[in-house]
């Protein structure tokens, strides 16, 4: 089996993702059918839903902002070898320093008041990565098992905070004081009325920015080439003089820092406050994005679109169609996750060997190994 | 606080560490074995939803386990397949089962009962009954040991008491029998198992399975025991507690037993404590609820002694070639 190839780029990046995509929607589907109900209606609804008409559209990106943000924070820690699973806790506590900073600032300008949340948002965020981070670093826990119990964490201290810190005592709903009009990040409907109501706004922005930014930290600074040589190989990062613990420590905080940019566009773009559980997932769906999109800027911003879309188009679902609920999607999500992420091993020795058979000099080769025993 | 407080209180910890225990010890076996679980949650999750449906429409108690246990040896065997078989990552397979699991039974329930994602209340059979142990109302009477045995000891539902015993069941298969010598061999170092001519994969599922029935024991607690009926996310994070509890007894199983009484514990008191002054501070209900994960953190950290995984775990095995 020492034969085998490995396959062409253009399949590993695009065509084993489409094939595993695939897998999972055809997976789906039989679910669909299962309850008796039409997949192929249900596709129509979903695209007409996310992308047929302004509103929707919108919603589609607006969703998308968040998985952009959860999906390059997971992909970050990815390229350093780290699992960080704690996408939704971070974007969680970042809602602090970002509903602190907007309601500080909220009687200046939004110019003003944005990037400040952004910098606080970033920093509560990076802050709840870091610490498992340095953990893994220096005391030598799993960065997985922590970030999982960090997230329950953050969800205890984020009901105390916003509970009785927070909510101002006119309010009964758990909720913190609203931030005033001028605070607030713009949506794009106030200059495009195509977007109509929906609250797709200038976190967007900064969104492609931060892919801008992961492409040029990981494959175009020292910084980046260090972390790849870590994920590669740590043993290796070490003897080339790379601090590890270092590394792990400034990764996981980078990447917190983006799963905290979720807070810029929840508190300051949409909800105009915080509110409990305004995360919703988004961190897990990030897991899956950073799946389908191989870590990669591009790949991210495509799967973002496509959970954006997947999102949007699972409400309109429910309407449209009352057999199917809007949790068909977390459906739909988990499967991605499994078949590219767990399951992969399903169809890519399969697509090496095809792609040997296609190759004239490797097929001797390819034929010797599909008729070799299989190993025992 | 008088006897009658006290004995509720720690009555109220039996019950919540029950599922706790049965799905701590499920990821026992998977861990030992090599495999990392944080598929928890959802198999819990998955065999609650199976239990709730099965028993709301047979009416009996035991064919809701039976379908529990079932549906969360699916999973189990799903993610096995993806884990051992395939040698995908774990962790990525396990986030995939929660997911599943968390969209499949609000779908489902939502298409099958159209009542929010809930099972339909459970009618008499559908759900265990309290079990009294003999003597229970002859002792009740007795002084001190009386209310203890027929409080605490006596009128738990038999998924209880199954808990506790596996416990012991679980010591004696891990440090007494020749299977779990070679579960605990594949856990720490598979490629000896497999050079002394054992099966690395076959050991693995085996123990695998052992998790899947143990899962769905636990989820079946939540909604034929527990509870009447399955409810919308059920489980509420409690297969990450039970992870951490986990990890907290190191591996091993009476003090997963006493981790999970502590966290249960912790749990009982939470729900007391609502609002509750204690020497005229009031103590947030959030600290308590967090205190679980705090303590897990603290002791990854190896501030409190050192929690150290077995060896293989998390490494699919390759044979050489």
């Amino acid at each position: 089996m020492s034969a085998r190839r490995p396959l062409p780029r253009w399949a590993d990046i695009a065509l084993l993702p489409a094939i595993n995509l695939l897998m999972a929607f055809l997976v789906s589907g039989l679910v669909v059918l299962f309850v008796g109900e039409n997949p192929l209606h249900a596709i129509q609804v979903i695209i007409y839903g996310a992308f047929g008409y302004g509103d929707g559209f919108g919603y589609t990106l607006y969703y998308a902002t968040n998985f952009i943000f959860t999906g390059l924070a997971v992909a970050v820690a990815a390229h350093a070898g780290l699992f960080n699973i704690g996408g939704d806790g971070q974007a969680y506590v970042a809602g602090l320093g970002a509903i602190v900073v907007a309601l500080a600032l909220d009687q200046t300008h939004w110019l003003i008041a944005m990037p400040a949340a952004i910098i606080a948002a970033g920093a509560m965020g990076g802050f709840w990565a870091f610490v498992p981070g340095w953990l893994q670093a220096k005391r030598g826990s799993h960065v997985v098992i922590t970030t999982i119990m960090f997230n329950f964490i953050a969800a205890a201290l984020m009901v105390y905070m916003v509970n009785r810190v927070l909510k101002p005592a006119t309010t009964m709903a758990p909720e913190s004081a609203t931030i005033a009009v001028d605070g607030r990040v713009p949506q794009l409907r106030q200059f495009l009325s195509f977007f109509g109501y929906s609250p797709v706004n200038l976190s967007i922005v900064v969104a492609i920015a931060a892919l801008i930014g992961v492409y040029i930290l990981i494959w175009h600074t020292k910084f980046g080439y260090a972390m790849r040589v870590l994920g590669a190989n740590p043993t290796a990062s070490r003897y080339a003089g790379i601090s590890n613990s270092r590394m792990i420590m400034i990764t996981m905080t980078i990447s917190g820092a983006l799963a905290g940019m979720v807070a810029i566009n929840e508190v300051m773009g949409v909800q105009n406050r915080l509110v409990l559980d305004y995360v919703a997932g988004a961190g897990f769906v990030g897991i899956a994005v950073a799946l389908m999109g191989r870590n990669h800027p591009i790949g991210i911003a495509l799967a973002a679109l496509l959970f954006g879309a997947l999102y949007q188009g699972g409400q309109e679902l429910q309407f449209v169609i009352p057999g199917i609920t809007r949790e068909m999607i977390v459906v739909i999500q988990a499967l991605v996750i499994l078949f590219t992420g767990a399951m992969e091993g399903l169809f890519r020795p399969s697509l090496e060997r095809a792609f040997m058979l296609m190759g004239p000099e490797q097929k001797t080769e390819a034929i010797a190994v599909s008729t070799a025993k299989p190993e025992s | 606080m008088d006897l009658f407080a006290i004995l509720s209180i720690l009555d109220a910890t039996i019950r919540l560490s029950t599922p706790l225990l049965l799905a701590c010890l499920a990821g026992l076996y998977s861990e030992r074995a090599g495999i990392f679980d944080i598929g928890l949650e959802g198999k819990m999750l998955a065999a609650a939803f199976a239990a709730g449906a099965v028993a709301a429409v047979t009416g009996s108690a035991w064919l809701g386990l039976m379908a529990g246990m079932g549906v969360s040896l699916a999973t189990t065997l799903l993610q096995g397949a993806a884990s051992i078989t395939l040698k995908g990552n774990q962790l990525i397979a396990g986030v995939a089962i929660n997911m599943l699991a968390a969209g499949m039974t609000t779908f489902l329930g939502q298409t099958w009962f159209s009542q929010g994602g809930r099972t339909p209340p459970l009618g008499p059979g559908g759900r265990f009954e309290p079990i009294t142990l003999p003597f229970a109302n002859e002792l009740a009477g007795v002084p001190i040991i009386g209310p203890i045995y027929a409080e605490l000891i006596s009128g738990h539902y038999i998924l209880v008491y199954i808990g506790f015993i596996m416990v012991a069941v679980t010591a004696f298969v891990l440090y007494r029998t020749r299977f779990g010598l070679r579960l605990r061999a594949v856990g720490e170092n598979p490629k000896a198992v497999d050079t002394a001519g054992i099966s690395v994969v076959l050991q693995r599922y085996q123990a695998i399975i052992i998790t899947g029935l143990l899962c769905g024991l636990a989820g079946a607690y939540f909604s034929i025991a527990q509870g009447s009926g399955f409810g919308n996310n059920m489980t509420a994070g409690k297969g990450y507690i039970a992870l951490a509890a986990l990890i907290f007894a190191k591996w091993k199983p009476v003090p997963a037993m006493f981790t999970c009484l502590l966290f249960g514990f912790l749990d009982a008191l939470q729900i007391r404590l609502q609002g509750a002054q204690l020497g005229g501070v009031e103590i947030p209900v959030q600290a308590i609820q967090a205190l679980p994960y705090v303590l897990t953190v603290v002791l990854l950290a190896g501030f409190i002694g050192k929690a150290v995984g077995p060896k293989a775990g998390g490494v699919p095995y390759t044979k050489e070639r």
